[in-house]
């Protein structure tokens, strides 16, 4: 079982906030998930490799040639808040 | 003209002989929208003013100087971007954004001249199996409107099996295709990882993510996969398909392998989609070919490997919902790292934000390699079990769901419950191969769908082979809101 602690250090680094009926609802959830997920630990995986990608591909390369791209005005338009062509956001920290 | 009779190459062929025009068709379709749609909830939007344009433009050429498919209405999964058309991935924090973009494609699909007819509910960032996660509404399944039609493409595959339109798209990254689509008696498809771009389509879990067509039968969806198809510079993972695709023409299975996975025919798989899966094999004997059971121990591993390689991806992708860019932005905030928090606590749903939370555990330092390490190298495991079984035989066929469509609200509360609907469609994702579900028959009234699976870039022939299992099923049953609709 996930602790109270590491369950409110996971949603602080998930920038993600929850209600205290949430968080014990989580903590429940979350270790049951992990609990199943670790019977991968039943598996002898030594000497394997990680796989990241399923098909074989390394280092696609492009020309490094200009192209379209979108105007700032486009780029910005569905921001909340914006302002001079920049997204305006609150003070940090 | 018989909606539910039509295929996507049946309105083609309406065009081409000039027995219906482009808006004609366009109204048939929003027609059938009308009558069903308030009952099945496929829609999230519905653009029937760009339709009925896109549909005039063609109406407007003379007929030789039109493409083949051009004038067949096709509608999409909210997670592919169109340009200027809301695309939400059913989630409240993209509420209201319009991409400034087509997806590749979309941008393929108007190449092709087919006209968008809107856009379709899913779960939400694509995360779920039932469709229950999107923050919309509910999508109910057409052959029992109390069951769900399976997710997350729900909307895809629920909109082709009610006739709300010839055809869909929808994307695959643990089943979100094939499932549905068994679940909704219609054919699903998940082509090789690589085969189409994911360009425009809003990302889940990038190394797993596949867009593919829904359909109404196995041509419609290797004509479909053909527009789709290709190699595309916006995404350098793409790698297209070594030849066009034609329609699907063989009958006889003469020469071919079908590996039977017993790891699926287990417990977890019900007596009525085992009878059903039977009557597969049978048919599949019938047309020539030969099926050996065989074993691919890895494959139960799927499930476990995915639900940690999954949200990890998600959480990493997800984290550029931030309130900044798009979307939804909280009122009220403190400061930069308040706004975000409140922005995407209110912002992502119950299911999303229990994902983000494993991936972020399961990458978080100290325990990456326990958790992700092991996972990939269980990636591996199963790649390897299926190059083996592909030495043996040709395809590999199981039940694509190891339970027909199941009550609304019956696994909701329990995620595991819930993550084993993907039991058997998982592992062709982990390993990137292309994989397609044909209804098989009912269990009670409801479908239950054989899927396929076969090696990378195997597309024509695994059409070809799926084609001659479905001439030999040659099943004609429809949804009861068929009967409703008449």
């Amino acid at each position: 079982m996930i602790s109270r602690e590491e369950v409110e250090h996971i949603a602080r680094l998930s920038r993600l906030r929850f209600e205290e009926d949430e968080l014990e609802r989580l903590q429940h959830g979350l270790s049951a998930i992990l609990d199943y997920v670790k019977t991968l630990g039943e598996l002898d995986l030594d000497g394997l490799e990680p796989t990241a990608h399923a098909v074989d591909l390394k280092n696609v390369l492009r020309a490094d040639e200009p192209g379209v791209c979108l105007s700032q005005a486009a780029a910005v338009a569905n921001g909340p808040v914006v302002e001079a062509g920049q997204f305006v956001v609150p003070r940090i920290g | 003209m018989e909606v539910f009779s039509l295929t996507a190459r049946a309105c083609r062929d309406l065009l081409g002989s000039g027995e219906a025009s482009a808006t004609e068709l366009v109204d048939l379709y929003l027609d059938q929208v009308e009558r069903v749609d308030d009952r099945v909830g496929a829609f999230l939007l519905v653009d029937r003013e760009g339709a009925l344009a896109q549909a005039a433009a063609v109406d407007a050429k003379p007929r030789a100087e039109r493409l083949p498919w051009e004038g067949v209405p096709i509608a999409l999964k909210d997670l592919l971007c169109v340009e200027g058309m809301e695309t939400t991935c059913a989630s409240r924090i993209l509420k209201g954004y319009r991409p400034p973009y087509d997806a590749t494609v979309v941008a393929k699909l108007r190449a092709a001249g087919l006209v968008l007819l809107g856009k379709l509910n899913m779960d939400e960032f694509a995360m779920g199996s039932s469709t229950e996660n999107s923050s919309v509404q509910l999508t109910h399944n057409p052959w029992d409107l109390e069951r769900v039609p399976g997710g997350s493409s729900g909307g895809s595959a629920a909109c082709v099996a009610a006739a709300e339109a010839p055809w869909s798209l929808g994307s695959d990254t643990g089943g979100s295709i094939r499932q549905p689509a068994s679940l909704c008696g219609v054919v699903g498809m998940k082509p090789t990882y690589g085969a189409v771009s994911r360009y425009g389509l809003i990302a889940f879990a990038s190394s797993l993510d596949q867009i593919g067509p829904l359909t109404r039968d196995v041509s419609d969806a290797a004509a479909l996969l053909d527009i789709i198809a290709g190699k595309d510079p916006m995404d350098s993972t793409s790698v297209g398909l070594p030849a066009p695709i034609a329609l699907p023409t063989r009958t006889d299975l003469t020469g071919l392998r079908f590996g039977v996975i017993r790891e699926f025919l287990g417990e977890a798989c019900e007596p009525g989609v085992r009878r059903v899966f039977d009557g597969a094999v049978a048919a599949i004997h019938a047309a020539g070919g030969v099926c050996d059971e065989l074993q691919l121990p890895s494959v139960e591993k799927g499930l476990a490997a995915y639900y940690i390689i999954a949200p990890a991806e998600a959480s990493s992708n997800l984290a550029r919902f931030d309130g900044v860019r798009f979307g939804h932005r909280s009122e009220g905030a403190s400061d930069l790292i308040d706004m975000y928090s409140r922005t995407r606590s209110e912002g992502f749903g119950e299911e999303v934000k229990r994902r983000i939370m494993i991936g972020t555990y399961v990458l978080s330092s100290g325990y990456y390699d326990a958790y992700y390490t092991q996972a990939q190298k269980t990636r591996t495991l199963i790649a390897d079990d299926f190059r083996r079984a592909f030495g043996q035989v040709d395809y590999l066929i199981s039940p694509t769901s190891p339970t027909v469509a199941f009550r609304i609200g019956e696994r909701t509360q329990d995620p595991l419950a819930m993550y084993l609907s993907d039991l058997c469609t998982i592992p062709a994702n982990l390993a990137g191969l292309p994989a397609i579900s044909i209804p098989a028959g009912l269990s009670d009234g409801l479908p239950v769908g054989l899927q396929i699976v076969g090696p990378h870039f195997s597309e024509q022939g695994l059409l070809e082979a799926a084609y001659a299992v479905e001439q030999g099923l040659g099943l004609s049953d429809l949804p009861p809101i068929a009967e409703a609709a008449r």
